[in-house]
């Protein structure tokens, strides 16, 4: 199989380039991208992507693949590869630091700036705050979000503002604390997100719930911001 | 890494109020569609009088004046949007702020006169 990837040594090279490679497929079986990636650093050692669990469950691999983001560990080759070439490139937007690894730092800030810790300011019961099944259920499809940004770097409005706006992935967490029925802050969240940039330059061209490995909706959690904002400020 | 979210120059410097107002001005625009539509489609056999009495009868200037502002409303908002997406200094240099503030003045200029222009059309009527 062909595979073209994307190499970038800052130390070495100028500029970064598409490099073709290829690579004997065992017959019979579809692997994974992230296998794919295995053979081809066992033939160059120098290649480099960041992996660990290889089961879609810590976020490290998230990549682009014949220009779609996602985990190289879960998806297979069948899936990306089209006339039987496969070009991988690191997630777009963010600056790279080596052939597929990007700096996550900016995508790390948006994330801190939501505040994604519970706040209460009342006094902490003898053991721990209860939840009804119901309040919990609120939390779904929220919480399961990994951070592997294969959203966020798939939005434009991200790719334009990133120091400005949130991004799906750090909006949808926003919103995994405002749905929390253990959060007190509500008001103070709200307030910081109700500028043009944080939520609404989110334009709904759902890209990100297109991406999202893990199946989650980050648009309509913003819809649900922007809807408690409306509420809150008329 | 994150920069403090400035708006001076949004027309509200409120996402939501900005959003609330583009999305009335843009129903407002499409009743306005709908209405102009309609007269056109119910009056096959227009004439210049009937056209003049139509645009300007009192409810429908007020109308129009209304629609006007809202579409300068909306375009500001949407035009604001475009130029803070895509003039900045990965694509302009270090006279981002020069060019954008420039394309901001532009726009003004052109939605200035064009509302000018429409004001003074639906109200010599």
């Amino acid at each position: 199989m062909q595979v073209s990837v994307y190499r970038y040594n800052p130390e070495v090279d100028e500029v970064p380039q598409m490099r073709d490679m290829s690579v004997d497929l065992p017959p019979g079986k579809d692997l994974m991208v992230l296998d794919v990636l295995e053979l081809l650093k066992a033939q160059d050692p120098t290649l480099s992507y960041r992996r660990s669990c290889r089961e879609g469950v810590c976020g490290s691999d998230g990549i682009n693949m014949n220009g779609r983001n996602g985990l190289a560990c879960i998806t297979p080759v069948s899936e990306v590869a089209k006339r039987g070439k496969l070009i991988l490139r690191p997630l777009p937007g963010l600056p790279v630091v080596r052939d597929l690894i990007v700096d996550m730092s900016q995508f790390y800030a948006q994330y801190e700036k939501i505040k994604p810790y519970l706040i209460n300011d009342r006094p902490a019961p003898a053991q721990e705050r209860l939840q009804s099944p119901e309040e919990r259920a609120e939390l779904d499809g929220l919480y399961e979000c990994i951070l592997c940004a294969c959203c966020s770097t798939a939005c434009p409005s991200f790719w334009w503002n990133p120091d400005k706006f949130i991004g799906p992935a750090g909006l949808l967490q926003a919103y995994r604390f405002l749905a929390d029925s253990r959060d007190t802050a509500t008001a103070e969240r709200l307030a910081e997100l109700d500028d043009p940039f944080s939520v609404f330059r989110c334009r709904g061209i759902m890209n990100c719930v297109n991406v999202c490995p893990k199946g989650l909706n980050p648009t309509r959690a913003i819809g649900k911001i922007r809807t408690m904002l409306l509420q809150a400020g008329t | 890494m994150v920069s403090k979210v400035t708006n001076v120059t949004s027309l509200t410097r409120s996402g939501l109020s900005d959003f609330v107002i583009q999305r009335v001005s843009a129903v407002l625009m499409a009743v306005y569609t709908l209405c102009v539509l309609g007269f056109f489609v119910a009056n096959p056999d227009m004439t210049h009088a009937r056209l003049v009495g139509y645009f300007g009868s009192t409810p429908m200037v007020l109308f129009s004046t209304l629609t006007v502002l809202a579409t300068a409303a909306h375009a500001w908002i949407g035009m604001w949007t475009v130029g803070t997406d895509y003039i900045r200094p990965h694509y302009f240099g270090r006279h981002h702020t020069a060019f954008r503030l420039t394309y901001q003045a532009g726009c003004l200029g052109l939605l200035f006169v064009y509302v000018a222009w429409a004001l003074q059309l639906f109200w010599s009527l």
